[in-house]
């Protein structure tokens, strides 16, 4: 797995496994693999793991079966869903709304642009 | 504590002091990456710690015995692959149970999933391996004895483009809560997603012994243009994208992904500066 710079490593992991459940590689309630299986995946540290896992958890995308490991929470595509448009119209879009200052660019060309499409 | 390096003054005969009262400590559970410019005594170091060479003044103690001992008990718990090695001309089955009686904790499904990662078999013969397939070979052996303290010097010099990737993976899935594992190296970008402790040394002193996550909350490593530079940062070199740029990292604020190279030349440059960063 190729990393970025400046997002921390454990949050792209944690990108990477949304976009497996997105996919269905992991279904609703199936097992994701264990922090030591999936550091040997992308070649990290397996605390980076942890915290991703952790992260996911907190998220409510993933939760632990006792002496069973990791499973995809009910819900978990739709959530993922809501959570990356949240950060688009944070992060992204301010972003671009910047860019389209910058080169002096009026909305409403962009708006044509997206109808047109 | 697992090992525990106090005081240690030593050097080679008729030469020059590599180091002078010089101490540090390392606990299980991490993934050590020892760095420090040429010539600073990171192998030297790495061999005061397996018991191979004694220290003038000072002792090391592992697990509160002093290694240079030699005890069996000890021994039987740390592994050194070095950066250089001889293999005897034997097949490798021969060499592992030639070996393995030294090491109770050896695991036979370690060593096959190892050389299965690794793309070898298990019927290979050490005389007639290349450089980085005898250095594969014996990585392979060095993590099937299971030992708790795994010390690597310069393990992915000599491996090819594959083994490299091949290599963080064997790390990564054989390592576990009772362990500690040091690699030596100047390829930081062979092994910078593997560590979760960096210690930067020069000779006399420890730079920085520092675990990852606590580095990441106190730093930030970004890259912006030149036209960007706000005077807040602690180090900046010059990069394809304008700077790479160590800022302190401000309290709440997003961790970033630590830039080993950096913190590295940072750490060199202004030691000082980076320790106080950690002493707030």
């Amino acid at each position: 797995m190729k990393f970025k710079e400046s997002r921390p490593i454990y949050l792209q992991i944690a990108d990477r496994i949304c976009d497996e459940i997105r996919q269905g590689v992991y279904p609703e309630d199936g097992r994701i693999p264990s922090v030591r299986e999936y550091a040997a995946i992308v070649e990290v540290n397996a605390n980076t793991v942890v915290r991703t896992y952790d992260w996911l958890q907190s998220q409510e995308i993933i939760y632990t079966r006792r002496g069973l490991g990791y499973f995809v929470s009910p819900g978990a595509r739709e959530k993922i869903f809501t959570l990356r448009k949240a950060t688009f119209f944070a992060t992204d879009l301010p972003e671009f709304f910047k860019q389209l200052r910058t080169l002096e660019i009026p909305i409403s060309d962009i708006v044509r642009m997206y109808e047109e499409k | 504590m697992m090992m525990e390096v106090k005081n240690v003054s030593f050097g080679y005969r008729g030469k020059q002091t590599v180091f002078k009262d010089f101490s540090l400590s390392l606990e299980e559970g991490s993934v050590y990456g020892l760095l420090g410019k040429n010539g600073t005594g990171k192998s030297t170091l790495l061999y005061l710690m397996t018991g191979l060479l004694r220290p003038r003044q000072g002792e090391v103690l592992y697990k509160g015995v002093n290694v240079f001992l030699r005890r069996p008990e000890t021994l039987s718990q740390m592994f050194i692959v070095p950066e250089e090695f001889t293999l005897p001309k034997v097949s490798l089955k021969q060499f592992v149970s030639l070996n393995r009686p030294f090491y109770p904790r050896f695991s036979d499904e370690l060593l096959r999933s190892c050389l299965r990662d690794f793309d070898m078999n298990e019927d290979i013969h050490l005389g007639e391996l290349s450089m980085g397939q005898k250095k594969k070979a014996y990585m392979c052996f060095a993590l099937a004895t299971n030992t708790q303290l795994l010390v690597m010097d310069e393990p992915s010099n000599g491996l090819d483009i594959p083994s490299k990737s091949q290599f963080r993976r064997v790390v990564a899935s054989g390592m576990s809560e009772d362990k500690a594992v040091i690699i030596s190296t100047h390829q930081v970008r062979d092994i910078d997603s593997l560590l979760d402790h960096v210690v930067i040394i020069d000779g006399s002193r420890t730079l920085l012994n520092r675990s990852v996550s606590d580095i990441c909350s106190r730093l930030c490593f970004d890259e912006v243009s030149s036209g960007e530079l706000t005077g807040d940062e602690l180090f900046t070199q010059p990069s394809v994208h304008g700077q790479s740029v160590i800022l302190p990292n401000r309290l709440g604020e997003e961790e970033s992904t630590l830039n080993l190279e950096l913190l590295f030349n940072a750490t060199l440059a202004h030691p000082e500066k980076i320790a106080q960063v950690f002493n707030d």
